[in-house]
């Protein structure tokens, strides 16, 4: 059996592992080969959020409410999924601005306020104590079942017990020590405990593990899996409705409201805010969290009904023992001590992971937003003493994380007996979530002011202590009960829980829905009532603009009075020392030198040295703290409103700039491209003028050397035969022909290409003109004996076009068909006919045809169809059909080519009729 | 900075998502007395659901950046 020493071993023993991988951890960073540079430990650290509520509470909430525990971990999953846009704006303001708690946060934010920092504090601490009782509750009752082992007695109840005898007390009194131990050993200006994560991390694999054994234990052990604990527990009537949920309106709204509780409270509480902003080591980090965080709460959830339902048909449904303690009490009453050990153990640190955390970033809070400007104020930290503060800072954190635990130890004596873990753990929840106006507006609207937040917050905070914290003391017996039932005053109306006479609700959703009414209210009204002055306005374009800026503030400054000598420098450096320590501030003070090139010496308290500075400080104190001090070495000119409001003007005109060099760029690339392509089109042109000029020649050279020859011959030869005298003469003549011919067209098509060819325009009888081409062409076509039919759609249109321009190119069609059909059964049609807004005329012939790929190549100049099928020798002067293509498309209309029905060419072209004019 | 434009906008379409899948009225049709395989159908439900959407968030924002 389980004797209390070995308990109290285990404990110490499970203490001095977490203490090692802390000091290892902080070791490792010292070497800069930090142990939770590592997304994997960051989400396992983010699991600080399941606490001994989720360990023990959650399987207590079941067994009451059946699904009712699960809202409080579906509202997270629904966080992560916003993470990466909240979350990331956060860490990167935090960063920015080197804030070091969620007080800090709102301080800055609202222009540095110290008033705000300390109502921050103080609502955080005090609607945090009660969360930090029930893990003392769950911690002592824990302790105490299982010393009790083997018989399963519920604890007393703790007023009952003697102070002294009462082991909550003394676990309040360990957690303290332990969290001195772990989180104020000393300073840091990041506030950051590498140590701490690496335990944290280690803490939640222990805690998960511990559950899923339990899980395991009675759902296969006890049990023959989940499916026939659900068969068993259908079968008993008070357990049936554990399946299903209420299904009324205040039901599903209950769900809904615990949901966006957790979803707050998930970003909101002081531990989760250290954990996931604060100590936070790279931004990339959160792309792991934001899956593997929701996944660990779902693994963890996935054995609590069973549990729970497994411990209700064991014990039976008021058996005497707490559904609560199921977790331990399970494995107890089936003789596995070692199982019992793990949950106990389990339990433990899911209870040290969360007072570690929570009250070392509580008393960061404690310490900066509340000691150092009470003490600034009373004026007890002479500025012109030179002596080392850091161990005050670290003094007045210390007692905080006492003084928190104590006042969590009371909490737990005075009121925590009246409710269930879960039910005190909402009640913080409920607390933490009046800073969500407060911070995510802060983020997202640049008009929220000082005044606004304070109003929020206190009056959230306000109706949060009325209708939730003071009940919960009432229900104790610590406050007469009657102002529960006749309300304040004996005002019906003020009833605490009834507020306004609204009932229907649960007091969770009761008190959310007033307090946030009133905390929104006020934040919107209070904000909207007066313009942001120059330095609210100053902070709200940090934060706001966070992720487009990459502005490290210090060109917010204003200019430094009296010129920045190097002995404000000295004293700059001199106050940083006195809370850092002072060989810890030179350092960063000689870091800072070097990285503007300078050594310190050379120093000037500018802007920047002193935003750095002041930011140094900002770690330590806090930054509303900080800035009081700054301002007391260096004399800053405050900026007014207007040049403020010109940074902003600055700032946003550097991102329209930058939008409209985007936009130039762009146009300058589509321009390049643009000239690109006309270029390449002119080198085209230019090659192509090459060919032309080179064809050309080569096409007069031919005539011009049969010319000179059959000259020659004649000159220098006078006994030539008349009979050859006369042919060669006819091939000179031929010849001579031919080149004046080719001369022409060339020209004529000089002229069409560079228009300025002469055109007449008149209406003509397009049939007509058909009919007097193949007039002027039949004797041709007898000699060869080509047969010629014409199929005329009488009567054509007349078209406006030039009359010779369109003989022209009749007769190039029609001379050309002739060359290639075959002699004597060669045949060649003429078509026309017209549409509604067009006339079109085919030429067809019977002879070899041209290819497809060739078709539009013989529109090129000099090419001639099925050049290399037949001789050198060239029927045309392959200017023909280019140029009957210009004068076509002169017209308005088109000229091609098809395939003839009996396989020839089939040319064709179509002119347009004038509107209208059908 | 335009692919980390479109994983958050999916983000905020899963946070969506998931406000309505665990919310009246879609888990009002699960709130009956059947089970599936053993387990009761809103158990199951929000299971199903809860772990579907873990994994998508999961492929959503650890896609590789291309």
């Amino acid at each position: 059996m389980l004797a209390g020493w070995v308990l109290v071993l285990a404990s110490f023993a499970y203490l001095g592992i977490l203490f090692a991988i802390a000091w290892v951890a902080d070791r490792r960073a010292d070497e800069g080969r930090s142990l939770i540079a590592n997304p994997t430990v960051y989400a396992l650290s983010l699991a600080v959020y399941c606490t001994t509520w989720t360990f023990y509470g959650s399987v207590g909430r079941a067994a009451a409410t059946g699904i009712g525990f699960l809202p409080i971990y579906l509202g997270p999953t629904l966080m992560m999924a916003l993470g990466w846009f909240v979350i990331h704006k956060i860490i990167r303001v935090v960063k920015a601005n080197r804030i070091t708690s969620i007080a800090d946060f709102v301080a800055s934010r609202y222009g540095k306020s110290q008033l705000l920092g300390g109502l921050v504090t103080v609502i955080a601490v005090v609607g945090v104590i009660p969360y930090i009782a029930l893990q003392l509750k769950a911690v002592s009752n824990s302790f105490t079942i299982l010393a009790a082992a083997p018989a399963i007695v519920m604890p007393a109840r703790a007023a009952a017990v003697p102070l002294l005898q009462d082991s909550a007390l003394y676990v309040a009194i360990i957690m303290a020590a332990f969290t001195i131990l772990f989180g104020t050993r000393h300073l840091d200006a990041t506030e950051r405990h590498e140590g701490m994560v690496a335990a944290i991390a280690f803490e939640s694999v222990v805690k998960l593990c511990a559950f899923l054994a339990v899980g395991l234990f009675v759902t296969y052990g006890l049990y023959d899996g989940v499916g026939d604990i659900f068969a068993r527990a259908r079968e008993l009537p008070n357990l049936e409705r554990l399946l299903t949920t209420a299904d009324t309106a205040a039901g599903y709204g209950s769900w809904a409201a615990l949901t966006f509780l957790s979803l707050l409270s998930v970003l909101l509480l002081p531990r989760q805010f250290q954990i996931a902003v604060v100590e936070n080591v790279n931004e990339a980090h959160l792309r792991r969290a934001v899956w593997l965080f929701p996944l660990y709460l779902f693994l963890i959830n996935l054995f609590v009904l069973p549990i729970a339902l497994g411990g209700l048909l064991h014990f039976g449904v008021g058996g005497g023992v707490d559904a609560d303690t199921f977790v331990l009490t399970l494995p107890m009453a089936n003789q596995s001590e070692g199982l019992a050990l793990l949950a106990y153990i389990g339990g433990l640190s899911a209870a040290t992971g969360m007072v570690i955390v929570e009250t070392i970033a509580l008393s960061t809070m404690v310490c900066n937003d509340l000691v150092m400007p009470l003490l600034l104020r009373w004026g007890w930290l002479r500025l012109k003493a030179r002596s080392d503060l850091s161990g005050l800072l670290l003094e007045i954190r210390r007692w905080a994380i006492v003084a928190i635990l104590m006042l969590g130890y009371l909490y737990f004596r005075l009121a925590g007996e009246a409710y269930a873990l879960v039910s005190i753990g909402l009640i913080s929840f409920a607390a933490v979530a009046q800073f969500a106006p407060a911070v995510i507006g802060g983020l997202y609207w640049k008009g929220a002011t000082r005044a606004g937040a304070l109003a929020a917050l206190l009056a959230g905070f306000t109706v949060w202590t009325y209708t939730l914290l003071l009940p919960s003391f009432a229900k104790s017996g610590w406050l007469p009960a009657d102002f529960m039932k006749a309300g304040l005053f004996g005002i019906e109306l003020l009833r605490p829980q009834q507020l306004f006479g609204l009932t229907g609700l649960d007091e969770i959703s009761h008190c959310l829905l007033w307090s946030l009414l009133a905390n929104i209210g006020a934040y919107i009204g209070f904000s909207l009532a007066r313009a942001p002055d120059a330095r609210e306005a100053r902070q709200a374009g940090l934060f706001v603009d966070a992720l487009r800026v990459e502005d490290a503030g210090s060109s917010w400054r204003g200019r430094i009075a009296a010129g920045g000598t190097a002995e404000q420098v000295m004293e700059l450096l001199a106050l940083a020392g006195r809370f850092l320590g002072p060989d810890k501030a030179r350092a960063a003070f000689e870091r800072h030198a070097r990285t503007r090139g300078a050594s310190l010496a050379e120093l000037r308290a500018d802007a920047d040295l002193v935003h750095f500075a002041e930011s140094q400080l900002a770690g330590a104190i806090g930054s509303a703290s900080a800035r009081v001090m700054v301002a007391s070495v260096v004399e800053e000119e405050p900026l007014g409103l207007d040049e403020v409001m010109n940074i902003l003007d600055e700032a946003s005109q550097v991102r329209a700039y930058s939008v409209e060099l985007e936009q130039k760029s762009q146009e300058l690339t589509r321009a390049t491209a643009e000239l690109r392509a006309a270029n390449e089109q002119l080198l085209e042109l230019d090659r192509m003028k090459d060919d032309f000029i080179s064809t050309v020649t080569h096409e007069l050279r031919t005539p011009l050397t049969s010319i000179r020859a059959f000259s020659e011959m004649l000159h220098q030869d006078p006994d030539i035969g008349a009979e050859d005298r006369m042919r060669f003469l006819g091939i000179i003549v031929g010849e001579t022909e031919r080149l004046s011919r080719l001369i022409n067209q060339i020209l004529d098509l000089a002229k069409l290409e560079s228009g300025r060819a002469d055109w007449t325009s008149a209406e003509v009888d397009l049939g007509q003109v058909i009919h007097e081409a193949c007039e002027s062409l039949s004797q041709l076509y007898r000699e060869k004996g080509v047969a010629l039919t014409l199929e005329i759609a009488e009567p054509l249109p007349t078209v406006q076009v030039d009359r010779d321009r369109l003989m022209q190119v009749m007769i190039n069609l029609l001379s050309n068909a002739v060359k290639f059909v075959p002699a004597d059964s060669g045949r060649v049609k003429v078509g026309a006919g017209a549409t509604a807004i067009d006339v079109r005329v085919s030429v067809a012939d019977n002879g070899p045809g041209i290819r497809p790929g060739d078709r539009e190549v013989i529109f090129e100049k000099f090419r001639q169809g099925g050049q290399d099928v037949l001789t050198d020798k060239p029927q045309g002067t392959g200017l023909g059909l280019p140029i009957s293509r210009q004068i076509i498309e002169y017209f308005g209309g088109s000229l091609w080519l098809e395939e003839a029905e009996e396989g020839g060419a089939n040319f064709v072209f179509t002119l347009p009729l004038p509107p209208g004019d059908n | 900075m335009y692919r980390s434009r479109l994983t958050a906008q999916r983000l905020a379409a899963l946070f969506l998502l998931g406000c309505v899948l665990f919310n009246y009225p879609v888990l009002a049709l699960f709130n009956r007395a059947a089970s599936v395989l053993g387990v009761p159908v809103l158990y199951a439900w929000i299971f199903a659901a809860w772990l579907t959407l873990i994994v998508v968030m999961a492929l959503v924002i650890e896609k590789r950046r291309d």
